[in-house]
């Protein structure tokens, strides 16, 4: 597993959870050190005997968990630039769901060794559309549905959002946009990253 | 609607930085995107130039010629600040009057998009503008965790190194350091002088009150070491109680007795121990560098060696400088050294401990 998704997991239960409890993960799940390296790439079995010894931990299930992580990503103001990228999906949130579909690519242009699942957007009436992810990484969905209910507050707007998982291993998120300007979103200029 | 409006408003979707121009360069229509750059100042019914000057083609007298010219290239760059320059290539108009100038940022993207603040909303989806600000955003983010990586890795190197060169008891440097640091003098030809510090009693401290007792006398020893020398100076601990000062630049004799001595008056306090008290005490053999420097460091060890040895044998606690004399006093390792007529650093009235 890349080095980012580690990573990622670790700076979510550093920051959520303590530098202490985090030790006695690293310790249990007999990692051997103590900070993934997001540039380096990871035994799968490794980086599944991780997510085992935070759910443990913390005495959550994995779903939760996952979800948590990818709000996380979105809303810590360590992680900014993540935010930034993703806001760079479109103008609105709808714009952002349609963008959803490049992501692996945009992902791959950015860290060319960090393969995401395909997604696929289909928009079935106004306002409510179905997101098939990829099962080659399981909890990805998780993750996802967590990130796209963050967007939502990050964009202002107001969604309904439901996961399950298909009979071809395949996740299915449901989200229903019920009022795209429901708060105020936070601003995104396209130029402040740059400077 | 007349087809000039239908073509304009083809443009303002496809080519929002276009601008049309008549056949004298005055402004008939701009681009949605291109009047954001200056929204106070509507560009059409005023001159090109009013706004612009011309960077390329350089002889730029001959507008109304570049004008009619299919794909010419037309760079511009604004007259006040902000002053973005634009690339701009040309289409001569289907109706023979003037032209259409399509115009982009190039390069210059990043500043205009901050400076004008614009959004993605000002570029058709076609244009790769947006792909290209994420493209730098996600690179940086990417560089970024490379350059920690970078960091991390150097800042582990310098750790590893520092370890090996380190005595962990004493955080003196060890053997090793010495060897590499003095031969970096030898090479630079720097003149320096090296004492070689023997503790006297030490095994006595050990042997009374415990080893733990021994490693807090090394360590307040490597203390007082430190504060008697210079920041340059190199102190190592070369054996269990044998420590090795490298004085970087000096060689002046008044100057070492005095260090020496006030290093033996200092080691020469009793040490407190818990409730007990540790009493050591050192000699010290200095050598001093030659006119000509040093040239082998074995060399000088050995001549540390001799000094130190004469100072042992002329009784604890005192300094003794190397004279070439020592040298056919050597004796085989082990066998019993003749006494060496040694010339004496002592102080006048030392305080015994």
């Amino acid at each position: 597993m890349h080095g980012l998704i580690n990573k990622a997991v670790e700076t979510f239960f550093w920051h959520t959870y303590g530098a202490e409890r985090w030790q006695r993960v690293v310790t249990t799940a007999e990692l051997g050190f103590s900070e993934f390296e997001a540039m380096l790439i990871y035994d799968d079995e490794q980086s599944e005997r991780l997510l085992e010894v935070v759910c443990a931990e913390i005495g959550r299930p994995r779903n939760e968990v996952l979800e948590d992580l990818g709000t996380f990503l979105v809303s810590h103001p360590m992680l900014e630039p993540l935010r930034r990228l993703l806001r760079f999906g479109g103008v609105t949130y709808v714009d952002f769901l349609n963008s959803l579909d490049d992501l692996p690519d945009r992902v791959r242009l950015a860290v060319s060794d960090l393969h995401l699942p395909q997604l696929e957007l289909q928009e079935h009436m106004q306002g409510l559309f179905s997101l098939v992810c990829d099962p080659d990484m399981p909890g990805f969905a998780n993750v996802l549905v967590g990130v796209l209910r963050a967007m939502a507050d990050d964009y202002g707007a107001l969604v309904m959002i439901d996961h399950r998982r298909r009979r071809d291993g395949s996740e299915l998120i449901t989200i229903a946009l019920i009022e795209t300007s429901y708060a105020e979103g936070r601003t995104f200029e396209l130029g402040a990253g740059t400077g | 609607m007349t087809q000039s409006d239908n073509l304009a408003a083809m443009l303002d979707i496809m080519c929002p930085m276009s601008i049309s121009v008549d056949q004298d360069g005055r402004i008939r229509r701009v681009g949605p995107t291109l009047q954001k750059l200056r929204p106070d100042e509507p560009m059409p019914g005023r001159l090109l130039l009013d706004f612009f000057e011309i960077r390329r083609p350089r002889n730029n007298s001959n507008l109304a010629r570049v004008l009619t010219q299919p794909g010419e290239r037309l760079d511009l760059r604004f007259l006040d600040a902000p002053r973005t320059e634009l690339k701009g290539v040309v289409a001569p108009s289907p109706d023979g009057e003037g032209a259409v100038i399509n115009l982009s940022f190039g390069i210059s993207v990043l500043d205009a998009v901050r400076d004008y603040s614009l959004t993605s909303a000002d570029f058709p989806v076609t244009d790769l503008t947006i792909e290209m600000l994420y493209l730098v955003e996600a690179k940086s983010a990417a560089m970024e965790a490379s350059r920690k990586l970078n960091l991390r890795l150097r800042g582990a190197m310098i750790a590893a190194e520092e370890q090996a060169f380190t005595d962990t008891l004493t955080g003196l440097r060890n053997r090793r350091a010495l060897d590499v640091m003095v031969q970096r003098l030898i090479d630079s030809r720097t003149r320096f002088s090296l004492m070689q510090l023997d503790l006297d009693f030490f095994k006595q401290v050990n042997d009374t009150l415990g080893h733990a007792a021994g490693d807090h006398v090394l360590q307040c020893i490597a203390e007082i070491m430190h504060e008697e020398t210079r920041e340059s100076d190199i102190i190592a601990r070369v054996g269990g109680d044998e420590f090795v000062i490298v004085l970087n630049g000096l060689v002046e004799k008044h100057r070492l007795s005095m260090i020496a001595r006030k290093l033996i008056s200092r080691i020469s306090k009793p040490i407190p121990y818990g409730g007990a008290k540790c009493r050591v005490s050192a000699s010290i053999g200095t050598v001093r560098a030659p006119e000509t420097g040093f040239v082998d460091i074995d060399l000088i060890l050995h001549q540390a060696d001799l000094a130190l040895y004469a100072a042992k044998r002329s009784g604890r606690a005192t300094h003794v400088f190397y004279s070439s004399d020592m040298d056919d006093r050597q004796a085989p390792m082990g066998a019993p050294v003749r006494p060496a007529r040694v010339e004496l650093d002592r102080p006048a009235r030392r305080k015994r401990s």
